[in-house]
């Protein structure tokens, strides 16, 4: 057997239940590779080991009673926008520093109840807002691929973000897989470029119940893994229809396991001619080209398609998504839960409170979506953001007509270097170009890694299926993992 | 759409938000370039074009049972107040 934290979620979990391993094991490797990935990338904002090794006992004590679950005893890391019973969540943000909540997530219930092991919570851009985890009060999270290019060895790459700590903990190999969510590309721009799997269900597939809100018509949660048969383990058990979320569809989970492996004959897969932008690495377009061929030679059958709004999607989302923002995060005033800054008055302590525990970008977003909702602004910003919203996801129905599936890139390319690309809040809007489109249409899309670049940094591809059709998802993005075969490991890992 | 100082104050006024006056030109700066660069939009005609809220056309359901299937815990809602007494939530003077 190979080093234990070198296996995949599905090859731990077969060893587990050949008795090969143990879970309290499983979980000390683990805890142990955790305690040199946080010194090397800050992937967590709190680590949980002692709950983790009791966690790991209880587990032990299933498979010796022969009553494991379907992750029994694999040790992941829960982003920290997941509201944990008992256990600090900040959202990354200094106005939530030392919120203890008092409930759990739907979404990380069940996976506790599938016998997962949280080894901490980890770092993301505060309320998620962010491509590049570069906004968190706690610290940046560093990629475990920094210094692996030697012309570059001194540069501190982003892991990507929103849900940066979970990609660096998954690719660094000390989770063996995690949590992310996802509003307009933060499962899938990290997964893109730190080489692992993420995947953004449809809309209302999983439970937003406890996970704290930055734009709700938007947000959905997703597993980040190793590959993809993990990610369909893993999103089985995150998915379903839940009372306390009226968003979450109420509609048969299928398993996404027995999605894997088929072939892919027949199936229509299309490439969208607006995703082809001028200007873009020439070695991204490579890569599109290249999986394109790869399920051509697997039976695929390749189509041109076009989604002729694709152009709008990101003003459209800097429209929507402050505007929702603005709304949800006027809950933190100091009075309830969170920090609170003393005023003269109760308008001047929430003035405090608020200015004083948000940053930059999210006073920003604030903001613009307070702006865009203001009287005399509404119908010229946000009513008209949403009609766009429509003319996009009306492409996306257009297309659907003519293939099963689209493939895409994730991102137009590899990592880039804390510092970089940051001093224009729009140079950072632009990293999620073809990632948001999905959000505001509220389809599934899954990341697969395909190779490393000439930086010697990897580039995975885009998956976008139609609603609720995770299933023809898992199909296509197995049969790219196969014949991609991507197994190159950061540096971190050796 | 340019934004001036004036402008971005009653903004963050609305949104109950602290700006530092010496961040107030850099916020007015920065807003009016998003909105400039958000204007793209009016390239579209959407006339007649339904707004869309919600991608799944969600409606909520019935409630099949009234009945209480939570609550009567004063505790675990006041237990990460900044500020209380008893069971209550406390705030600055709000009534002279």
């Amino acid at each position: 057997m190979s080093k234990i934290t070198d296996l995949t979620a599905t090859e731990l979990k077969a060893e587990l239940d050949k008795k090969n391993i143990s879970p309290v094991e499983v979980t000390e490797d683990y805890i142990a590779a955790a305690q040199r990935g946080q010194e090397a990338t800050n992937a967590f904002i709190l680590t949980t080991f002692d709950q983790a090794r009791e966690a790991a006992r209880q587990s032990e004590a299933r498979y010796a009673a022969g009553t494991a679950r379907t992750m029994d005893g694999l040790p992941i890391a829960m982003k920290d926008l997941y509201c944990t019973k008992g256990i600090q969540t900040t959202a990354a943000s200094r106005i939530l520093e030392g919120f203890v909540p008092q409930y759990e997530s739907t979404v990380s219930q069940k996976l506790a109840d599938a016998g997962c092991i949280t080894l901490g919570k980890a770092n993301l851009d505060e309320f998620a807002m962010g491509s590049g985890n570069i906004t968190s009060a706690y610290g940046n999270v560093i990629s475990p691929w920094s210094g692996k290019d030697p012309a570059n060895a001194a540069r501190k790459l982003i892991p990507g973000g929103s849900s940066g700590g979970t990609a660096a903990a998954v690719a660094g190999r000390f989770a063996v897989a995690g949590t992310g969510t996802d509003t307009g590309g933060s499962i899938r721009f990290p997964a893109a470029i730190t080489g692992i799997v993420g995947i953004k269900p449809t809309y209302g597939r999983c439970s937003r119940y406890g996970i704290i809100a930055y734009a709700s018509s938007l947000d959905q949660a997703g597993p980040m893994t190793r590959s993809v048969g993990d990610a369909a383990l893993m999103l089985r058990e995150m998915a379903g229809y839940d009372p306390k979320d009226s968003t979450s569809v109420n509609t048969p989970v299928p398993d996404y396991m027995e999605a894997l492996g088929k072939s892919v004959k027949g199936l229509r897969v299309g490439l969208p001619r607006e995703y082809r932008l001028d200007g873009m690495p020439a070695e991204t377009i490579g890569v599109w080209d290249k999986g394109a061929q790869m399920l051509r030679d697997a039976g695929a059958e390749v189509v041109d398609i076009s989604l002729p709004h694709t152009k709008y999607a990101l003003p459209t989302y800097y429209i929507i998504a402050p505007a929702e923002a603005s709304s949800n995060l006027a809950r933190y005033d100091g009075v309830r839960f969170g920090q609170r800054k003393e005023g003269i008055d109760l308008a001047d302590m929430y003035e405090k409170t608020r200015g004083a525990g948000f940053g930059a970008e999210v006073r920003r977003r604030i903001l613009m979506g307070t702006y865009v909702l203001s009287a005399g602004y509404y119908d010229a910003y946000y009513r008209k953001a949403q009609r766009v919203r429509r003319l996009i996801r009306e492409d996306f129905i257009k297309a659907f007509n003519v293939c099963d599936v689209i493939l895409t890139p994730p991102a137009t390319s590899t990592a880039f270097g804390i510092g970089e690309n940051n001093n224009d809040p729009i140079q950072m809007y632009l990293t999620d170009v073809f990632t948001v489109t999905l959000n505001l249409a509220g389809l599934p899309g899954i990341v697969v890694p395909m190779q490393l670049c000439a930086d010697g940094l990897p580039m995975g591809l885009q998956l976008i299926g139609k609603p609720f059709d995770e299933m023809t998802l898992f199909t296509a993005a197995s049969a790219l993992e196969k014949e991609a075969g991507f197994n190159a490991v950061p540096p971190f890992v050796g | 759409m340019s934004i001036d100082i004036e402008t971005a104050k009653k903004i963050a006024s609305l949104a109950r938000l602290k700006i530092p006056e010496a961040e107030e030109q850099q916020v007015a700066t920065d807003l009016s370039r998003i909105l400039e660069w958000v204007g793209q939009l009016d390239e579209l005609d959407v006339a007649g074009v339904e707004p869309l809220a919600n991608v799944n056309d969600n409606t909520l359901g019935w409630r099949e049972v009234d009945e209480v299937t939570d609550g009567n815990q004063p505790e675990a809602v006041l237990a990460n107040a900044p500020s209380k007494t008893a069971d209550f939530f406390t705030v600055p003077k709000v009534v002279e």
